[in-house]
């Protein structure tokens, strides 16, 4: 009987070495006269740690963490194949108390199989949702998304079931599942992962909502930075309909929906859902006024369920286990979990989905174990880069929509990137007006030429010019693009910016010749 | 990367010609035709315009619009360094001067003709293991000076 290794196919896991790896296990166990079966599964999350390679033993799976290339050759002979201890070793992986801890749900699948074996997803639970779901009159279907408490995960935290609603009461010959996939924001890799490592259970999600809203299209808007991504998506959604799930007759229901996947080609503003509806049209994503909303009138004008990779990937679970069990998770209105993405300068980044009402803190010193560099922390922004930046003395805010908000923060996209104290943050703030010079859509005047503005008045502050008065000017600056731009870009750009004045002054006070350069 | 059909140069018309019906739209046409030829030609602008029987501005605008698609060939190596936030907080800004000093070059837009072409990438997904850089599609992470010259080195070769 041949041994089974598993080794992850994760882009991230890849970033540093993992097909090398791979490759050397199997080179160097066959040279010993060693079967092995060398599977290559999504990641388990816990990025400090990958190549994480992992070995079946009859105890359980035994993991090894980093592995370099170099280190297959001493790990073999140290006994890896056997799962004996070494110095890389973290012992049973279900064990790690990093994940053990862990509430997962969405990504309960990942990195526990091969992502397109698809009797692996079966025996893992997959398709029971779906299977519920079909089984179920639609209006029930839509009661449960409702009592779940599921609100939109890409970051306007819209309840799931009121837009389900909505679309299902429309009245059209055609209508569309688009799943925004578009994760721009820094700091921010949980669709990544999920789509690399479990696929089906984001098509799953989209059947789910396709059958019970009546749509028998779904697309994908994935972002062209994520190449492994989309070519999985690809043949899962190949599989799937061999299968018979997803096709013209899902599972024999009589019901048709068929998914397509597509490349985005490098724009941040298509992240937002009316951007993105224009982009899959073919044109420039340019934000659209709402009303009308995109669940009334959205591709090619006709009612369109947008939601984000985590919304759909929640909803297999909510259909197999029954809302209560989701429901019962979290606080006040945030309800279930959140995969949050630990980034930036910390030592144990990675994945970890937990119930809303964690702390800040806990996430950032328990579970990340604070700097990779070793120094304090300075500087947290939460919700990507249009998200606030918090002092190290705000942390023990809980984790949830509301919570985040009264502290002047947002949850985002779940995304939270740490920095040292040698972090300048006049410097972070301009960056934050220079991204959105780059990446403003154009469509309105505060957020094309505010951002530009701001760029100039910053540096003009940090090189010591009129200090007072500039700072007055960069937050009527910021008032204009928060109340006069249609989205987030425009409208949330202030946020770090002026996070970044408010918590961290004294750095736009520095002595000019004090300063480093940009 | 040009193709050829039946002993003739592939044309943008050739190129357009096997696009699916519901891929019949300006962004995919454009993506299409890159993919083909590296690059997007204004004679391609005018194949787009007249396949969809649009206007040339309305194809430009679209061209013009995503920092994906070029007007110029495409060089041999095309490396994104991450400059988002979350490499920030490791290093990005330390890297693209070392960068920038061991190549002779600006990391900043899209060049013509240069076999190597540093871009400034806004975010690769790989942000609890920068700095992170694209090298023809790969992803490579913990990037320091040496990393990113191996990995430029072995796209020169042709090894990945």
């Amino acid at each position: 009987m041949s041994v089974r290794v598993f080794v992850p196919g994760d882009s991230a896991a890849c970033s540093v070495g993992a097909d090398e790896v791979a490759a050397l296990i199997a080179e160097l166990a066959a040279a010993r006269g060693i079967t092995v079966e060398v599977i290559r599964n999504g990641s388990r999350g816990m990025l400090w740690l990958e190549p994480f390679v992992e070995v079946q033993t009859p105890a359980g799976r035994i993991g090894y963490g980093p592995v370099a290339p170099g280190d297959v050759a001493s790990l073999i002979d140290a006994g890896l194949l056997e799962g004996e201890d070494h110095a890389l070793g973290h012992g049973l992986v279900e064990e790690i108390g990093w994940l053990a801890r862990q509430q997962r749900v969405s990504f309960a699948r990942v990195g526990l199989a091969d992502p397109l074996d698809l009797d692996e997803y079966r025996n893992l639970g997959g398709l029971a949702g779906l299977r519920r779901a079909l089984k179920t009159p639609v209006d029930e279907v839509v009661g449960d998304i409702l009592a779940s408490g599921l609100r939109g995960r890409g970051g306007a935290g819209f309840p799931a079931g009121i837009k389900w609603r909505t679309v299902l009461e429309a009245d059209a010959d055609q209508k569309f599942v688009c799943c925004n996939a578009d994760e721009g924001d820094s700091g921010t890799f949980a669709d990544r992962m999920l789509m690399e490592g479990d696929p089906f259970t984001l098509l799953e999600g989209m059947a789910i909502a396709g059958v019970t809203i009546g749509a028998s299209l779904g697309l994908i808007y994935v972002r062209s930075e994520y190449p492994a991504a989309i070519a999985t998506l690809r043949t899962a959604v190949d599989i799937a309909r061999v299968d018979g799930w997803l096709g013209a007759d899902v599972s024999g229901s009589g019901r048709a929906f068929d998914v397509r996947v597509v490349e985005g080609a490098g724009s941040y503003v298509c992240g937002e859902e009316t951007a993105m509806l224009e982009s899959l049209e073919g044109k420039r994503g340019m934000v659209r006024p709402k009303p009308p909303i995109p669940a009334l009138q959205g591709l090619f004008g006709k009612p369109t369920l947008v939601h984000n990779v985590l919304t759909l990937s929640a909803v297999p679970a909510i259909m197999a286990e029954g809302p209560t069990a989701y429901q019962s998770l979290g606080v006040d209105r945030s309800r279930g979990t959140q995969v949050f993405q630990l980034a930036g300068n910390i030592a144990r980044g990675g994945i970890v989905e937990l119930a809303f009402g964690v702390s800040l803190r806990e996430l950032v010193e328990d579970f990340g174990g604070a700097t990779r560099s070793g120094r304090p922390v300075r500087a947290v922004q939460v919700g990507g880069p249009l998200g606030a930046y918090l002092p190290e003395s705000a942390l023990d805010v809980s984790m949830d929509y509301e919570a985040l908000a009264a502290a002047g923060s947002m949850l985002g996209h779940g995304g939270v990137v740490v920095f040292d104290d040698t972090v300048d943050m006049a410097a972070q703030a301009r960056f934050a007006m220079e991204f959105c010079a780059v990446e403003s859509c154009g469509k309105c005047t505060p957020c094309r030429i505010g951002s530009t503005r701001g760029v100039e008045v910053i540096d003009k502050i940090t090189a010591g010019v009129d200090r007072a008065r500039n700072l007055e000017l960069l937050e009527e600056l910021c008032e204009t693009m928060t109340d006069g731009s249609l989205c987030a870009m425009g409208g949330l750009t202030p946020l770090p910016v002026r996070s970044a004045v408010t918590h961290f002054g004294e750095d736009f006070h520095r002595p000019v010749n004090g300063r480093q350069g940009q | 990367m040009t193709g050829r059909t039946f002993g003739r140069q592939l044309s943008a018309a050739d190129a357009l010609a096997t696009m699916p019906i519901e891929e019949r739209l300006i962004l995919p046409c454009l993506q299409r035709i890159q993919s083909s030829f590296g690059y997007i030609t204004d004679d391609s602008v005018d194949a787009v315009a007249e396949f969809l029987n649009v206007s040339r501005a309305e194809v430009i605008g679209v061209l013009t619009y995503y920092h994906d698609l070029r007007r110029t060939p495409a060089p041999a190596v095309a490396v994104g360094v991450c400059v988002a936030e979350a490499c920030q907080a490791v290093g990005a800004r330390s890297l693209i001067a070392d960068i920038e000093a061991d190549f002779q070059t600006a990391i900043g837009a899209q060049s013509s003709g240069a076999p190597i072409e540093f871009i400034k990438a806004y975010c690769l997904g790989n942000c609890a293991l920068g700095p992170a850089i694209m090298v023809n599609r790969r992803l490579i992470g913990r990037c320091d000076i040496d990393r990113v010259r191996a990995a430029v080195r072995e796209a020169q070769e042709g090894n990945r």
